[in-house]
Formats: C-alpha cells, sequence, structure tokens
C-alpha cells in the first residue's frame, strides 16, 4: 500500500524534511543561547529568523575546496551518501494516515540498514581526507556507529515483539490505546541514547570532536560539501525524533488537533530535548563511550528483549 | 548517570533566567565613570586650556601613541602648539592620565569612537580638547602653581606667601 498521492507526499516530505533541517540551525543557536542565559542570533530578521538565509548564503559562494592530496572521488561522493541515506530513510516514515511515500511491510529493517549505510560516508569521508584527525575521526564513528547500532536494533525489538510487524504503520495504529513509551520504557531510553550517538550528537559527538580532532571526518572540508554534513547531521536528529515518535510515542495519534500536527509538535520536542542535552552534557571519553555501550546499553538491550519476549509469550 | 541527569534538569531550568546580554545598540551598558576610554584634554575654569605642555604624557605612553609640540603664548604661559593622539594605536592603559601634573589629560567613559577610515582615529587638538573641566571641577593649576605667568607675578598666586626676599634675611 502507498499513499494515494506519491508525488504530493514525495515533495512534501522532502521539502518539510529538508526546511526542518535547515530552520534548525537557527533552533539550535537560539535554543542553545537560552540556556546559556544569552539571545543568540537575533539580528537578522524577526527574531533572527533570515540567519538560515545567510548561512545558506554564506556556504554556497564559499570556496569548494579539494585538498590535493585527498583521494577525489570518494571525497566527493562522501558527503552524498549521508544526505542519500538518511533522506531515504524518510520514505518510510509515517507521517500521518495517507501521508508516506513507500509503506514497505519491513519498513524497520530498512530504517536500521539505511542508518548502517550512513556510517560508510563518515568512514569514507575521514579515509578520503588523507588527514590523521580526519581518519580518527572516522575510525572513531566505525567504531562508535557499530557498537551502538547492535543495542539500537536490539532495543527496537521489543516493540516489534509487542507490535507484531515490522511494518511502520502498523506500529502506530498498535499504539491506538497504550503509547508503547510505557510498556516499553526501557527500550525507549535505550533507543534514544543510541539514536544520539547514531546522529553523532553531543555527548556521542566523538567522530567529530572539535577539541581533540579539529573536526574529525569533517576537517578538509568546505563549502556545500561540508553543508551536506551539516545538513545530514541535522536531518539524521530529524529522523531519530521522528522514529522515536513513530515507535514509542504513537505517532500522529493525539486528540483534538490534527495528526500531522501532533506528529510535528512530537518530533519538536525531540529535536528540543536533543539541543537540551548537548547543551548540557560533556562529551565522553572514547572508552568510556565503548565501555558504556557495550557493558551497559548491551546487556539491557538483551534483558529488555528477554523480559518482553517472556511476557509475550505467556500472554499469548 | 544521575548526575548527568541532574544536570540536564539544572540547564533546563536556565531557560526561566533573565538573560545577561545586554542588547548593545539599542540598549547602552552602564559605563563606570572612571572607565577608561576616549581621552580629552580639558579646560580650567576660565576656559584656558590646562595642558602646559610638559611632555609626560607622550614619554609615558607605552605605545608612543601621543605627539606634541610646546609653545608659549606672549603671557609666558606655555600650551602645545599641536596636541596629537593617534587612536588606533592607543591601548587605554590611563597611563598618560597618571602622569599629568595638571589634570589636563583625562579618559572618560565613551567607548563608541569606531571609524571606517584609519585615519579618521588620529584626533587633533581640537578634537581633544573639551569647553568643561572633566573630572576635577575648580582646579586651576596657573593660579595654584608658582610660575610666574602675564598678569600673575610669583607669590600671587592662590594659598602662597609673597617670595622672601633674601637680601633681609640677614641675621
Amino acid at each position: 500500500m502507498t499513499s494515494p498521492y506519491p508525488f504530493a507526499s514525495i515533495f512534501g516530505i522532502l521539502i518539510v524534511a529538508l526546511t526542518i533541517a535547515a530552520f534548525l540551525i537557527w533552533v539550535e543557536r537560539r535554543l542553545l543561547a537560552l540556556w546559556q542565559d544569552r539571545y543568540g542570533p537575533n539580528r537578522t530578521g524577526p527574531f533572527g529568523l533570515l540567519q538560515v538565509l545567510a548561512d545558506m548564503i554564506k556556504i554556497f559562494t564559499k570556496e569548494d575546496w579539494i585538498p590535493p592530496f585527498a583521494d577525489k572521488v570518494v571525497f566527493v561522493i562522501a558527503p552524498a551518501v549521508i544526505m542519500v541515506t538518511v533522506l531515504l530513510s524518510f520514505a518510510v516514515l509515517p507521517i500521518a494516515p495517507g501521508i508516506i511515500v513507500s509503506d514497505l511491510n519491513i519498513a524497520l529493517l530498512f530504517f536500521l540498514g539505511m542508518s548502517s549505510l550512513g556510517v560508510y560516508s563518515i568512514i569514507l569521508a575521514g579515509w578520503s581526507s588523507s588527514n590523521k584527525y580526519s581518519l580518527l575521526g572516522g575510525l572513531r564513528a566505525a567504531a562508535q556507529m557499530m557498537s551502538y547500532e547492535v543495542f539500537m536494533g536490539l532495543s527496537l525489538m521489543g516493540v516489534v515483539l509487542l507490535a507484531g510487524t515490522f511494518n511502520l504503520t502498523a506500529i502506530v495504529k498498535a499504539q491506538q490505546h497504550l503509547w508503547y513509551v510505557v510498556p516499553q520504557f526501557l527500550g525507549f531510553v535505550l533507543f534514544m541514547i543510541a539514536g544520539v550517538a547514531e546522529a553523532r550528537r553531543l555527548p556521542f559527538d566523538l567522530p567529530e570532536a572539535e577539541a581533540e580532532l579539529i573536526a574529525g571526518f569533517h576537517s578538509e572540508y568546505s563549502g556545500m560539501k561540508f553543508g551536506m554534513f551539516f545538513v545530514g547531521e541535522y536531518l539524521g536528529i530529524t529522523l531519530i525524533s521522528s522514529m522515536i515518535t513513530v515507535l514509542f510515542l504513537g505517532g500522529w495519534m493525539g486528540p483534538v488537533l490534527p495528526p500531522i500536527l501532533w506528529f510535528l509538535i512530537k518530533v519538536f520536542a525531540f529535536l528540543c530535548f536533543f539541543i537540551l542535552l548537548r547543551a548540557s552534557l560533556p562529551r565522553l571519553r572514547f572508552d568510556q563511550l565503548m565501555s558504556f555501550g557495550w557493558k551497559i546499553m548491551f546487556p539491557l538491550a538483551l534483558a529488555n528483549l528477554l523480559v518482553t519476549g517472556a511476557i509475550v509469550a505467556t500472554g499469548r | 548517570m544521575l548526575s548527568a541527569i541532574r544536570s540536564i534538569w539544572y540547564v533546563f531550568l536556565h531557560m526561566f533566567r533573565r538573560r545577561i546580554t545586554i542588547q548593545y545598540p539599542e540598549q547602552k551598558p552602564y559605563m563606570p565613570p572612571r572607565s577608561r576610554h576616549r581621552i580629552i584634554l580639558s579646560r580650567d575654569p576660565d576656559g584656558g586650556e590646562r595642558c602646559v605642555a610638559c611632555y609626560l604624557c607622550a614619554v609615558v605612553c607605552p605605545v608612543d601613541c601621543i605627539a606634541l609640540q610646546a609653545t608659549e603664548d606672549e603671557t609666558g604661559r606655555r600650551y602645545p602648539e599641536f596636541f596629537r593622539i593617534n587612536f588606533s594605536r592607543c591601548i587605554f592603559c590611563g597611563l598618560c592620565e597618571d602622569a599629568c601634573p595638571t589634570y589636563a589629560i583625562q579618559l572618560t567613559p565613551d567607548f563608541e569612537m569606531a571609524e571606517y577610515q584609519r585615519q579618521n582615529l588620529v584626533y587633533e587638538k581640537e578634537d581633544l580638547l573639551i569647553s568643561g573641566e572633566g573630572k576635577y571641577p575648580g582646579y586651576n593649576f596657573w593660579r595654584v602653581s608658582g610660575a610666574k605667568i602675564g598678569g600673575k607675578d610669583k607669590g600671587e598666586a592662590e594659598r602662597e606667601a609673597p617670595p622672601t626676599d633674601v637680601h633681609k634675611l640677614l641675621p
């Protein structure tokens, strides 16, 4: 089953997702400023909203420099990969009844697969830059995303067990009476932490740790190629917020307001929460990150899966 | 883990704090009266220039931004022929104000002196001289100093006794 107006959905979702990602630049700067008792960009246009436009003009007119020592083909492809994988994941996202590009019955697996492919972008960017800091950033990204993907998938299996399907629309509909954030609270927390790590946001932004790796994998990038990583990161957190909304908070479900508004409100709340995380938490050390992932989160995800499985099996 | 959640909460509470930013061009910051910014040359209560062109400010200036030339008027009163401060060099240390024996050179709280042309940052005497007495009202160097100028002989200054006649001091 696909939406009745496939092209309208495709362009609608593309435009809205990219606009949200662009305006997140402004939202993030204003919110960070709010939590640090200052104002942030408030000069360009009303409330500084045109800051986005100014940033875009700046990033488009910058010199698009490819270092002479770089592996040129890979260097150019890498930023495109992250955009493509993240945008493809939006295709399976049920935003409201009828507003979905492709209602796959393995949508959840598709999302997990696409987020795994996104790692290639980071690794290839770090590798092709021929820069030791970039390479270190790429390697960190590889290790971090591999290990966090493991329990990201596992934390979602509880939801899949309860709903009995990988289809995201069906998962939303299964939350008609009770959002999965209640029976799957542990899975919700685990998925949120894994999502932050997948989107490479603070406190898990080790691949681009500017303090130690001078921006890590995208040190050598400038102009719009850097912009692709930038927008890709914001699209990534938008995607993760949308997935949390769909999987744990009942997607478009909600009283009074139209479904699409409910969806956007929930997504926006999580976006704000991710920015709050950035405002408040320091970056982990790399070994702490690894042991946190493998020694705490991974066993918790397994236990969550086992308990949920046992409950589902006995209830049947 | 708990401390992380607590710090998230504390940062969240900052949302309801007052913002400390001063929205500068619309909202002026409070400048303490003794803060050191634009340099001025003040006048004494009679309206004459206080500066006696002693060069102490130019000598003490660590970046050499003060240039002046001393001269005398027909009454024997010293004053600067020109007085030039290069504000693109000035570091607003205030040493010139400390060195000045006549309270002539003073630093004021006005800091808005940005220019588009670098040359405009070189202030001449007519740019520096103000019509008032600045931070030390009532002080008049030539009225309290023992120096002799036209219209005021030795011993005629305020709180000054007439000079001793050494020929009448014989035992």
